[in-house]
Parts: C-alpha cells; structure tokens; sequence
C-alpha cells in the first residue's frame, strides 16, 4: 500500500530514454549482464571469445537447452517442476537413432528420402506421449510434479538405455544432421534473405500494434521511441545475421565435398556458414511459445493458474487438463531438443542430456521464470541458456577446471535469483 | 410464477463435518437474500454448490422452476450465475482486463485473445462502477481491497449474470467503498437480478435485503421478510439457532 503512493508522482516527472521505450527492465538487465559476460570473457582470452566462429558455436551449443527451457517456463509457472527433460531428451533421441540407423532401412530401404522425417516425427511424438503421461499423473492422480518427474529421470533415461542396449548408434542420416548445427546452414544469401523478413516483420509488428492501440484510444509511446525500438531491434537482427555470415567455412572442409557449397571444384570458393538451421528452429519455437504465452487463451489460463490456481478453477478452467497439455508440450520440445543434441553430435551416445534438466532450469530461472509461479518469460528462459551457456564455455576456453566451472555456474545461478527477488521487491511486484 | 431459484433439501459433508444439512432456500428474480449465521454456519458452503465450486452430496436445484444440474462452474455460468467469493477469486499477477474476462476471453478472427478490445470494455465498465479505477495496466496484486472487489463486481455484472451471489463483499472495504457496493446491490435489484448477499452486518442486511435466512450449524433456522423481523429477533436466530416467529 505504502509504495503505491510513493510511486504516484513518477509520472509527472520527466520520464527517461528507457522509460519512454517501456522496455522490461529485467530485459536489460540480463541482456547487460551477458554483453558484461561477454566482454569479460574476450578480455581474458584476448579476443578469441567474440570471434564469428566462437559466437556461431556458442549459439548452436545454446539451442537444445534453449528449445527446452522456453518449455520449462510453462512448467514452473504452473507452479509445477521438470526432473526429467534430460532423460526424455535420451529417450526421444535413442529412438529416433534407432529409427533412421536400424529399424526404417530394414522396412523401407536404405537411403530412403523418407526416413529422416518418419524419424523425426515419431520423435516428437514419443516426447509427446511421455510428457502427456507425465502430465496425466500430475492432473488427474495429483501426484506431485517432482515426484512424477523425479520418477521419470531414472525411468527414461534407462529406457533410453534399452532400446539401443547401451550402445552409441551412428552414424545418424545426412538430412538429420542438417538440423544439429554445423552440417545444416543458410550460406550467406539466405541468411540476409531470412534476416531482412526477420527485420520487416519486426518492424510491421511494433507499428500495428501502435495502430491498433490508438484505434482504442489508449495512450501510446511517443513515436521516437517506437522508431528508436524498430531502429533497434533492426539493428540487433543485422548484426546477429552479420557476425554470423562473416564465419567462412575452413578450407579443408570445403576441399572434402564442394558441392555442398553450390561450388564445382574447390578453388575460388569462398563460403561462409551464415545462420544454422537450428538457430531458426529455435527462433521458430521461440516465436510460437511467445504467441502462445500471450496471445492465446492456453497461455492466459497457464498464467492466470501460476497466479492463483483457485481463481482459475472458478473460472471454469479445466486445469487438471491444463497441466496434461503443458507437460505434452514440454515433451514435445524434449523431442526437439533431442533432434538437435543428437544431429549436432552425429551420433547417439547414452549420456546424451545428462545433467540438461539442471541446465534448462536454470536457464528458466536465470530468465527471470519465479518458482513460485506466475511470472516468467520466454525470452527471458532463452537468453538465461544463452547466459549459462557463454559461462561454460568462456570458462572452458580460458582454462578453467572442470569442477571450479561448475561451481561458478552454481554460484550464478543462486545469486541471479537473489538479484531477481530484490529487484521485484524493489519494483514491488510479486 | 416458479421462483428464480429453488434449493432443495441440499447437504453435503466434508470429512465427518455437515457443512450443509438438508437446507432449502428459494430466491426471487428482483429480490435480494441475505445469508446470516456465525462463522462455520456454512453459508459460503451453500452457495457455492449453486455456483458449481461444490458437487452437493443430496438435493435438488431448479432454476426458473427447471431442475438444474450443476457440478462445475461452467455449468452456472451457463445458467448466467455470477459470484464475488469471500476470498477475492483473482489472479494476482494478471491485470483487470484479464482477469474480468478469465475463461471467456474475447477472441479476434484467427482465435487470438483480443487484449485490446478487452481491455476497451474494461475502461467501459469500470467507469460506471468505479470512475476512480485507473490501473488498467498492472497486475491486481497493486491494487487496494476497494480496487480488486470491483474487478471482481464487474465480472459478474459485465457478463448480465441474472443470478449474482455476493459472499461478504465488503468485508474488505472501507466506508465510502461499502456505499457504493449497497447502491450497486439496488440498481442490479431494479433490474431484476436475484441476489444472495452474504454479510455479518445486521444493520446493513436489514437494509439491503427483502428476506434474511439465518443458518446454524449446516442448518436452516428461517427465513423471514425483513418487515416482518426486528434487528433483536435476527440476532436471537443466530445466537440461539431458534426462530422466534416459528415458536410464536
Ligand atoms: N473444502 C472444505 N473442506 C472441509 N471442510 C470445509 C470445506 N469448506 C467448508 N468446510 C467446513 O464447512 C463448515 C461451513 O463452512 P462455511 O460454509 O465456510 O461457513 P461460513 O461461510 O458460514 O462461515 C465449516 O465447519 C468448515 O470448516
Ligand atoms: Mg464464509
């Protein structure tokens, strides 16, 4: 009550450059700790950190964990928890190993243009079923979600285990791979085509929603600042798609199949990686949980249940229901998740996601998602992976142990959600 | 004329507690009904079997002389009942607009919710229940008891519930706040609803209501006119779960 009023005068006075914007100061906060992060980390390892190559590795090595912890938001609003990502991630990508390596060639043939997309979706789908079982046992048994999931660590990773027997399989389908990183780019070309649509949708989107806000007649931000926010945001996608296809592909990778590179001999040809196909993946996943999160009434019931799940039964919302569709989805993106960390690494290996459902938590958590539920955001999950992801791996390339690394990441992790609830007291948000 | 509403003979239990045994209770359209009786009487329990958050054990419902089933609160939403439940039914962390419209949400052409044109009849509504309203923007949990009570006033009248239940409205509101709550209680009555008014306030009950019904114990101890009853014989109906009118 007491800091409402000594909030009322702020809108008299001069509001600043940020204010006008309306920008989540959340967002810049954690976008000025991983530019400080970043910075830190060219510093020390004398520019090798912000190079094009390191910053299109980091990002490809961000994807999985990313795909899952927009998921995970979900989760954790509802007040819920995910123990088991990384063992249904094992489980998801075991099958799809042995679907393309094994079971498609013995039923179709070898080689069949069809095999890598059966895979896929048969991936998907199990990530589905498992996260809607996951779900089920939440909802309708109301067992708690970390029991449920805590279950689900030892039993699908170890299912995982018995369906390749153990083994690594490899080497997984060329169309595949395409989807893990490095085999799978854009080249230069269509990666400005993609980033110039990026640019121009952005654009169109932040003047509609001007235009549709001051048909109703509410207030809307002075138009410098839309046009300093569309100025930007231009600016950001250019320079991602910037860094991104100034990485030229190494020769030798080049000499081994020019044809991949639209070149017919090896001379003279000069390509560059340009955007993954996962990073778009992700962008794409990125953009339809954000739709869904704010645009859609499954969103608004996720919220509205995180904020109080009582009111929202007397809403008349099914939220036994809720929880199953919010676990299928989070297997779903398991699934996604296991296409990529198995196509980026070529094979199935049974460790695959170990220790990922920390990581996606984490990521979830670093983003601003509160356990207590009700808040959190989607690109807020996506750049806290981004966060712990750099971490990790400018402590790797600086030399640091093993374990000391993980104890910098621990630390972070607690001291981001200590920053996180003083900066809500202090903006008295719950 | 079958009234708007006919309780009969509902009870449930909770564990081994009759929270509601064998009540019945009928409510005009028009008419304002006042619920009295102690803490734990089970007035809340009993109206909210008839706004769907509890399945009652036994009994019946009709609605405009119809027997009604229902058993969630979907189902008396489809019969156009709203309630204010004592505990503010409101998610905190969500604006007015969102939460106004919580489980009817207004969709554009593609199945999108509407913000903006939720948010536009929002304004609409609050300026004729509550013109001071004017944080539209941030989540409920920064507004004041007064504030959130009339987010939770206008779901009810936004949607033209024909059947309103008010658990204690203004428990939480000040003087000026209370006012303005009775005076909306009159102008809904003119326009016909029927309303159960639950309040602790004696006085005010008097006032407000055509009937008062004092329960006890999960029990019905009588439902008078309020022209008919003093303020002393209510009170000896709620102390004493006796109803003097009954023994005379
Ligand atoms: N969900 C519940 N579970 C168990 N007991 C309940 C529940 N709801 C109400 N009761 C019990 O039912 C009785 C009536 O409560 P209530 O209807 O809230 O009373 P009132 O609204 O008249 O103060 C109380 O003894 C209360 O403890
Ligand atoms: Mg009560």
């Amino acid at each position: 009550m007491s800091d409402q009023t000594a909030h009322a005068p702020k809108t008299q006075t001069k509001r600043s450059f940020f204010q006008e914007l309306e920008l989540d100061t959340r967002l810049l906060g954690m976008i000025g700790a991983f530019i400080l992060v970043a910075l830190v980390f060219n510093i020390m390892t004398e520019g090798r950190f912000l190079t094009p190559r390191n910053i299109f590795n980091l990002t490809i090595q961000t994807v999985s964990v990313a795909i899952m912890a927009t998921g995970m938001v979900f989760v954790i609003v509802t007040r819920h928890i995910d123990l088991s990502v990384g063992a249904v991630l094992a489980t998801c990508s075991a099958f799809m190993a042995m679907s393309q390596v094994r079971w498609l060639p013995e039923m179709l043939e070898l080689g069949h243009w069809a095999i890598p997309w059966i895979t896929i979706v048969g991936g998907l789908i199990i990530g589905a079923l498992i996260g809607a079982f996951n779900g089920w046992m939440i909802g309708y048994l109301s067992i708690p979600a970390f029991i449920v999931t805590l279950g689900g660590f030892l039993v699908w990773r170890n299912v995982g285990w018995y369906m390749t027997e153990g083994q690594t399989i490899g080497p997984l389908n060329e169309t595949f791979k395409t989807f893990g990183g490095i085999s799978g780019t854009l080249g230069g070309p269509v990666s400005w085509v993609v980033g110039i649509i990026a640019m121009i949708a952005t654009v169109v989107l932040i003047f509609n929603s001007r235009r549709v806000k001051t048909k109703h007649g509410f207030n809307v931000k002075p138009m410098w600042a839309e046009v300093s926010l569309a100025a930007i945001c231009v600016a950001a996608i250019a320079g991602f798609i910037g860094i991104l296809t100034s990485y030229s592909v190494p020769e030798r990778v080049v000499a081994r199949d020019p044809s991949r590179f639209g070149c017919e001999v090896a001379e003279g040809c000069t390509p560059v990686y340009g955007l993954p196909i996962s990073v778009l993946l992700l962008i794409a996943v990125a953009a339809a949980m954000t739709i869904i999160a704010q645009k859609t009434r499954l969103g608004r019931y996720i919220f509205a249940t995180g904020g109080n799940p009582d009111a929202a039964e007397l809403s008349g919302i099914n939220t036994r229901m809720l929880t199953v569709k919010i676990f299928t989805l989070m297997g779903i993106l398991c699934g996604l998740a296991a296409l990529v960390a198995s196509a980026r690494l070529a094979n199935h290996t049974n460790d695959i996601g170990t220790l990922d459902e920390l990581r996606v938590i984490a990521a979830a958590v670093i983003g601003g998602t509160a356990l207590s539920g009700g808040l959190g955001t989607i690109y807020g999950a996506i750049l806290g992976a981004l966060i712990m992801q750099s971490l990790q791996s400018g402590m790797a390339m600086v030399g640091v142990d093993a374990p000391l690394q993980n104890l910098v990441v621990g630390a972070v992790l607690v001291l981001a959600v200590f920053i996180d609830i003083q900066y809500r007291k202090r903006v008295g948000a719950k | 004329m079958a009234p708007l509403v006919e309780m009969k003979n509902v009870s449930i239990a909770f564990g081994g507690v009759q929270a509601v045994d064998n009540v019945s209770i009928s409510l005009n359209a028009g008419e304002v009904v006042g619920l009295l009786g102690h803490n734990g009487a089970g007035k809340s329990t009993l109206i909210k079997m008839l706004s769907g958050a509890y399945k009652m054990d036994s009994g019946e419902i009709f609605i405009n002389g119809e027997k009604a089933s229902i058993t969630s609160p979907r189902d008396a939403r489809d019969h156009n009942i709203e309630t204010i439940y004592q505990t503010l039914a409101l998610a905190d962390n969500l604006d007015a607009a969102s939460n106004l419209f919580l489980g009817r949400e207004i969709t554009n052409a593609f199945g999108f919710v509407d913000d903006d044109r939720m948010e536009a009849e929002t304004r609409k509504i609050m300026a004729r229940l509550n013109p001071n309203f004017k944080k539209l923007k941030e989540p409920v949990s920064a507004l004041s008891g007064g504030q959130r009570q009339s987010v939770a006033i206008a779901r009810a009248v936004y949607f033209n519930a024909k059947i309103l239940i008010m658990d204690e409205p203004t428990a939480a509101l000040g003087v000026h706040e209370t006012a303005m709550v009775a005076e909306l209680i009159q102008e809904l009555k003119k326009q016909g609803l029927g309303i159960f008014l639950i309040s602790h306030d004696t006085r005010e009950m008097m006032e407000l209501c055509d009937r008062v019904a004092v329960m006890k114990n999960g029990q019905m101890v009588g439902a008078e006119r309020v022209e008919d009853v003093t303020e002393d014989d209510i009170l000896s109906m709620i102390i004493l779960g006796k109803n003097p009118k009954a023994a005379a």
